[in-house]
């Protein structure tokens, strides 16, 4: 089918009446693709379903007609809420992958093989980014916003934890955003139509209170690797996390109340993984020497267990 | 070194701004919520029996007091960035739902119609489609009319204690259709469907009223005598 806007009319035999009747028109997008790059009309409504209502009422009255109206609006609405909530679960399981993935570095002899390996998740994920910014394309973000900030802050979680493990420092958020700008070569458009002659950009830009929410996770994801590195004889990292931690939270404090009240609420959680790690620290400075190393992943998963203990309660 | 952290990685001055902005917005939708229960204090006077006979020079006195609104909407319209409407939409929705309400409810009492969009957004001096500007979304359009629903249950009520007998019939035919048209809706469990199942209470006891009028003749009395 051609691009652009067809309109499909819908014929129902009412049989009460012995005559052919047409309870809807149906705007049917051709060029529109859910997020796995079908195509799918935009707003298809089968007439099974809405005959009741739609056949029963006198449509010609003015004020169904506008109930009409409503009735489409506010469908196309909802159903590219639930689009974009669909994005952000698949980035959130993917992004949550990379996570685990990641975490294997404390235990695997080549680092440089999981980052590479991390990359590439990533790239899937910013794939599905870049369709929530396909369906954001004219709409105001903030309309969509609940839809899709789950799947963002962990996406944020993914990608500054990726970052600190290869270069030890936070991830801007300008640097986050950078990756997210997609370009549309030529070649991506449609058969059917002229190239354009100069690439479309599309951006997708996260907020500072995603990017804050995302970061406020990661220190959760920081802590399990300072306490599984050190278990693993990894005398620096747990230091390096320590201090890399209490910059955070101290960020964090600073910003107090005065921020959005969902990072007021992550503020609890931080303090309990930087005290953890501290006291990590504080074990491993007064009795790392005591202990030999292969003895030392014991003495901490018995510590921990006794936190994620106190977690538990929390 | 506290606050450099978060200084370097994110604009922080924009979380001030953002602050400022809610300040700003908050004092204008005060100064609207005022104006607003004026003109509903003005508009309530209807349900009492002396009221009826003035509703014509009230809502002539209501749509005075919308160009206030008007004034203020645009005032409203200037505290911040054009395309952030919905970032900051949850400050004034009750109040833009309030003033909704009120306009659907003068227009009834004027002509005993139902009020379209495009004819709130004029009163109200804003627009209909987002990206024109400052607009009226079109849930807060339905939640207004559900809230003038309520009202005009109350007022099929008082219209019989007031002696008017007609009045309550031609409500009942009005909001059953509001009700057909609601129906037609697909909504999901959001506040406008909470509100949206409140308008079969009203359709209820609007009924209630139109039958015992009915049973006791009273309609009919009205019809014999050449009334609507």
């Amino acid at each position: 089918m051609g691009c652009g806007r067809w309109t499909i009319y819908f014929l129902t035999h009412d049989a009460t009446r012995s005559a052919w009747i047409q309870p809807l028109a149906v705007e049917y997008w051709s060029n529109t693709t859910n997020y796995r790059g079908e195509g799918y009309p935009r707003r298809m409504k089968t007439s099974q379903k809405t005959d009741d209502r739609d056949t029963g009422a006198n449509l010609t009255s003015p004020v169904m007609a506008a109930f009409k109206v409503f009735q489409q609006e506010l469908d196309t609405k909802h159903d590219k809420h639930e689009r974009l909530v669909k994005l952000s679960r698949d980035i959130t399981i993917e992004s949550k992958r990379t996570i685990f993935l990641l975490h294997r570095v404390t235990s695997v002899p080549d680092v440089e093989e999981v980052l590479t390996e991390a990359d590439l998740k990533l790239d899937g994920v910013r794939l599905n980014i870049r369709m929530i910014a396909e369906e954001l394309r004219g709409e105001d973000l903030h309309q969509f916003h609940r839809a899709f900030t789950p799947g963002i802050q962990e996406y944020v979680e993914a990608v500054s934890f990726h970052h600190f493990i290869r270069h030890r420092t936070l991830i801007s958020l300008e640097e986050i955003n950078t990756k997210l700008v997609f370009v549309k070569e030529p070649e991506d458009t449609p058969e059917g139509q002229q190239p354009m002659g100069t690439p479309q950009v599309l951006t997708f830009q996260v907020t500072p209170t995603d990017y804050l929410l995302g970061v406020a996770d990661l220190t959760g994801e920081l802590m399990r690797m300072c306490i599984s590195s050190v278990g693993n004889g990894d005398m620096d990292t747990p230091f390096q996390v320590s201090m890399f931690l209490r910059q955070i939270h101290d960020g964090f404090s600073y910003i107090g109340n005065t921020g959005p009240y969902e990072v007021s609420k992550k503020l609890h959680t931080l303090r309990q993984s930087l005290s953890k790690v501290e006291d990590a620290c504080y074990t491993l400075k007064v009795r790392g020497s005591e202990i030999p190393k292969h003895m030392l992943a014991d003495v901490f998963s018995s510590r921990t267990a006794m936190m994620d203990q106190d977690e538990g309660m929390a | 070194m506290h606050a450099f952290c978060f200084c370097k990685f994110i604009p922080l001055s924009s979380q001030l701004t953002a602050h400022v902005i809610f300040q700003d917005i908050r004092k204008v939708v005060q100064v609207l919520e005022q104006t607003a229960r004026e003109i509903l204090t003005l508009l309530q006077s209807v349900h009492q029996p002396s009221g009826f006979k003035e509703i014509p020079s009230k809502c002539q006195k209501a749509r005075e007091l919308f160009c206030t609104v008007r004034t203020h909407l645009g005032e409203l319209k200037t505290k911040f960035p054009v395309d952030q409407y919905y970032r900051f939409h949850e400050h004034w929705r009750f109040v833009l739902q309030r003033l909704a309400f009120l306009a659907a409810f003068v227009v009834y009492l004027e002509s005993e119609s139902l009020v379209t969009r495009e004819e709130v957004a004029q009163i109200l001096g804003i627009e209909v489609v987002r990206e024109k500007g400052f607009h009226l979304d079109v849930e807060d359009y339905l939640a207004g009319v559900l809230i003038m629903a309520s009202e005009l249950s109350r007022l099929a009520v008082n219209s019989v204690t007031a002696g008017d007998y007609s009045r309550p019939l031609r409500i009942s035919n009005f909001i059953n259709e509001l009700d057909s048209g609601f129906r037609l809706l697909n909504l999901k469990n959001d506040p406008l469907r909470k509100r949206y199942d409140g308008l079969k209470y009203d359709v209820k006891k609007i009924e209630e009223v139109v039958y015992d009028l009915s049973i006791r003749g009273l309609s009919k009395e009205l019809e014999a005598g050449g009334d609507k």
